[in-house]
């Protein structure tokens, strides 16, 4: 019986070191959050959605452009990404399954997954930028869109490999083609996946900075041409919080906020997804 | 009486391991044709490789003949999704897709007839019928096909193999995840269903076989050890390791 108490003694204080290093974990988040929260929700106003980025020195002025350059540039960045990383997924765990050049894709795909984004800014600045001879959203987009794309054909490939294969023997033994097996049922039975890897993927590119900062820089007004620099929520805040005038410094929290927010509720409706059994 | 197909010295490998050792077998129409054996012995094997299932898969490799109404299908032209069509499968574990029992069925059949809408909806409760289903979900044709408990989803998929017409049906351990009612649901069908296909079924289970069966094939080690009618090789089989497996003296 003794050594069944130092058993037990042993398992609490394993399970006690668990905890506190769960709550370590977690903490930074939340003393994240709350200033956050304190910092951002005095300047949230109407203004915020409503005006443009104020020139230094003067009072009010919104996020405007920069929430619309946002929106904007992670749209047509997925919109471009996403096509190729779910075709890209595919191949890989369909068409190449058993192809000798399948492992060194993914472990290439990998390897760009973790890139520091920076490097992907850089980059895209000199694969675009430098010969259009102009920081554009354009080349913000193809930015976003380059780190878009590790992170679906991951989570596309390893949907796709989750659907069992009796269910692909059961689509072919109907006579079904190739294509129509792969886009109508194992599609059809990865769905919540998949959508569950795009919504991932705009969370991710949704706060990036670093690749905007050498593409599409910023701009103080209102730009919807897709071939001139283009504001952007991420680039907006850097100016903003290293700016000692103190309304910059209010937009720069306040957006920090909208930001996270955004991808917060991102993250959460990804994992609604993928949690429901069949997307449904 | 119709060879609907003849296997004819047929080798089949995995890689380099001959998993099937030259059989020579017949499938007469309009019959049911039983495999049994002991696990490993190569009688699902045979099955996948009668509607080529095996190409899904890169290092596996049949030879020999088998001819399907005279031509061989082994032949590198042969187009697997017409033989696939013509030669149905029936699956161990039941494979509905996550869709709705409906499409379940008609979402095949769209790619190879241009069907009205009326002549669609025939043609699913027919193939729901012919799968003694129809009585059972006709109220909820669009609730989605994994609602349906196990003997329904084998019948639904076996409505689905229907209803595209095949020549060939072939059973690989149909029943072997169901309960003994839908297990006698399911014979039952396999009886009614061979009036119009010609029937190959894999077992385990020797009863089932001795059930549902004309002819019965015994499998060893990836030899077709004794072929011959389902009431002799019950009864009095030729061949010693028959006789020891049916009474049960191994495997």
């Amino acid at each position: 019986m003794a050594s069944y108490a130092a058993r037990r003694r042993n398992s609490t204080f394993i399970m006690g070191l668990c905890l506190a290093a769960t709550g370590i974990g977690v903490v930074w988040l939340f003393l994240i959050l709350y200033s956050l929260l304190i910092n951002g929700i005095p300047g949230l106003t109407l203004a915020v959605f409503t005006e443009m980025t104020p020139p230094p020195g003067e009072h009010g002025g919104g996020l405007l452009n920069a929430i619309f350059g946002s929106l904007l540039m992670t749209i047509i960045g997925v919109g471009i990404g996403a096509p190729i990383g779910i075709l890209a997924g595919t191949y890989l765990a369909e068409y190449g399954r058993h192809s000798k050049i399948t492992p060194v894709i993914r472990f290439i795909n990998d390897i760009l997954l973790s890139a520091p984004s920076i490097i992907i800014g850089l980059f895209v600045y000199g694969a675009v930028v430098v010969p259009m001879r102009s920081f554009s959203a354009v080349a913000g987009s193809i930015a976003l869109a380059v780190i878009v794309i590790p992170v679906v054909v991951r989570t596309t490939e390893d949907m796709l490999l989750l659907v069992p294969n009796t269910l692909r023997e059961a689509a072919s033994a109907l006579g079904l083609p190739r294509s129509f097996v792969i886009r109508r049922v194992a599609y059809r039975a990865a769905r919540a996946g998949l959508i569950t890897g795009v919504l991932l993927a705009v969370a991710r590119v949704g706060g990036e900075t670093a690749p905007l900062l050498f593409t599409v820089l910023s701009n103080q007004f209102w730009s919807a041409n897709l071939l001139k620099p283009m504001a952007n929520l991420p680039v907006t805040i850097n100016n903003f919080i290293n700016n000692p005038d103190a309304n910059w410094k209010q937009l720069a929290w306040t957006g920090a906020l909208l930001i996270t927010a955004a991808v917060l509720s991102l993250n959460i409706t990804a994992r609604f997804f993928g949690a429901s059994k069949d997307g449904r | 009486m119709l060879e609907k197909i003849s296997v004819k010295n047929l080798k089949f490998f995995y890689g380099t391991n001959l998993a099937l050792k030259g059989i020579d077998i017949p499938f007469y129409a309009n019959k049911v044709t039983a495999f049994i054996g002991p696990s490993g012995c190569g009688k699902s094997t045979l099955l996948r490789v009668l509607n080529r299932m095996y190409d899904l898969y890169p290092g596996q490799h049949a030879e020999g003949e088998i001819l399907f109404d005279g031509r061989n299908i082994l032949n590198p032209g042969e187009d697997l999704n017409l033989l696939r069509a013509r030669i149905g499968m029936v699956f161990q574990k039941p494979t509905p897709f996550p869709m709705t029992i409906y499409d379940n069925i008609a979402f095949g059949l769209k790619l190879y007839e241009n069907l009205s809408k009326s002549e669609l909806d025939g043609r699913v409760e027919d193939s729901l019928k012919r799968a003694a289903l129809w009585s059972e979900v006709k109220d909820k044709l669009g609730a989605n096909g994994l609602s349906l408990s196990g003997g329904q989803q084998q019948r639904l998929c076996i409505a689905r193999t229907v209803a595209i017409k095949p020549e060939v049906i072939l059973f690989d351990e149909p029943c072997s995840a169901l309960d003994p009612i839908s297990t006698a649901k399911i014979e039952e069908l396999i009886d009614e269903l061979k009036t119009e296909y010609t029937i190959a079924i894999v077992t385990h289970n020797m009863q089932q076989a001795a059930r549902v069966s004309e002819y019965t094939a015994f499998m060893y080690l990836g030899d077709l050890v004794e072929f011959d009618e389902t009431s002799k090789i019950f009864t009095t089989p030729t061949d010693p390791r028959t006789q020891d497996y049916i009474t049960g003296r191994f495997g």
